[in-house]
């Protein structure tokens, strides 16, 4: 075979395997912390645990620039279109972490403006549980993302055209009616 | 020397006077509210409005008998470091006061706050909008009947799927 003509330090790969391998170890965080889950993003990108060592350490303030949203803390009904807006300026490929009980799933705030978990207005791909999370466990969510983009990852991006990730978000599916509550007498 | 409660007594009919631990708090009725904060920056020396704020009574079991939102001023003398909290009670049907901000200036985004929660209209008020919550909110959600998981605000929101986003 011709292989055994290359010298040495070339490798042959897959083009795919290739971009998906420089994409996970080059993601660009979009910090969108609201609550005391952005302290503990903050700890995950300061020296002692040291995101860099996982190549997220780039956490830029402009969504142009950025291609993982960590949403880290509750997202109120006024503050949702904002996220929103920021999600769709970023560019494709994107993935968005939810971090924490509240962007998760709403939390102990289950009141009026508290939107219920950010899944149901935007897409989330992985969910980090914690009340806030350790930064250890954000890093597992950075790692399994990174397992992720590796193995279902595509060229241009053909992945999230799949149906299963273009299924209508909770919101659509069921619907949340409230629950009434009894004024309590105090 | 006379004390601010005292003064307060000879000019204006208060309907409660009560202390708790040092704190001063008189009851004033709604017509007279305007003029019993007047009285008391320009001739007490309450130049400080601390806060403005506001209790829905509902199914509160000591209810008061004046009405079902109590209004809370919150004044402070910063010369001689007296507090007065006056206090004046009104009803859904009535709920409005007349808005202090040619008193004091601070009182522009505390009423505003008031009036985002509780729907109290203060007449008078310069700009009186929404403060907090979003322009088209159609409730007060601090009013004890208001459902602790609102009417649907926080579902009635845009979706964005991966094809749109």
């Amino acid at each position: 075979m011709a292989l055994g003509l290359l010298p040495g330090n070339v490798l042959i790969t897959r083009l795919e395997a290739l971009v998906n391998w420089c994409r996970k170890n080059s993601l660009w965080p979009m910090p969108f912390a609201t609550a005391c889950c952005g302290i503990e993003l903050m700890a995950l990108g300061a020296s002692r645990h040291d995101v860099a060592r996982f190549g997220a350490e780039v956490f830029r303030f402009s969504p142009r620039q950025c291609d993982l949203m960590i949403v880290a803390g509750r997202v109120v009904m006024k503050m949702m279109p904002v996220l929103q807006r920021i999600w769709q300026q970023m560019h494709e490929p994107k993935w968005c972490i939810s971090m924490g009980a509240c962007a998760s799933t709403g939390g102990v705030f289950d009141t009026y403006s508290v939107v219920q978990g950010i899944d149901r207005f935007i897409p989330v791909d992985i969910y980090v549980p914690g009340c806030p999370p350790r930064p250890e466990q954000l890093i597992q969510a950075i790692l399994d993302l990174q397992e992720k983009i590796q193995r279902e990852g595509t060229l241009l991006g053909r992945e999230f055209d799949e149906p299963r990730r273009n299924m209508p978000p909770r919101a659509l599916l069921e619907n949340p009616g409230e629950r009434p509550l009894p004024v309590q007498p105090f | 020397m006379l004390s601010t409660i005292q003064r307060l007594r000879e000019n204006f009919a208060l309907l409660e006077e009560s202390q708790f631990r040092g704190q001063k708090r008189v009851v004033v009725p709604r017509e007279k509210v305007f003029e019993v904060l007047k009285f008391l920056k320009e001739s007490c020396g309450f130049d400080m409005l601390v806060d403005v704020t506001c209790v829905d009574y509902l199914t509160y079991p000591r209810r008061p008998p004046w009405g079902r939102f109590g209004l809370v001023y919150n004044l402070l003398s910063t010369e001689t470091g007296e507090r007065l909290i006056v206090r004046a009670y009104c009803d859904v049907d009535s709920a409005s006061v007349p808005s202090v901000v040619p008193l004091w200036e601070a009182a522009n985004w505390l009423e505003r706050e008031v009036w985002d929660m509780f729907g109290i209209r203060f007449e008078g008020h310069p700009d009186l909008r929404r403060i907090l919550l979003p322009e088209d909110f159609e409730d007060h959600p601090l009013r004890k009947d208001y459902p602790l998981q609102g009417k649907g605000e926080r579902h009635n929101l845009p979706v964005i799927t991966r094809a749109e986003g």
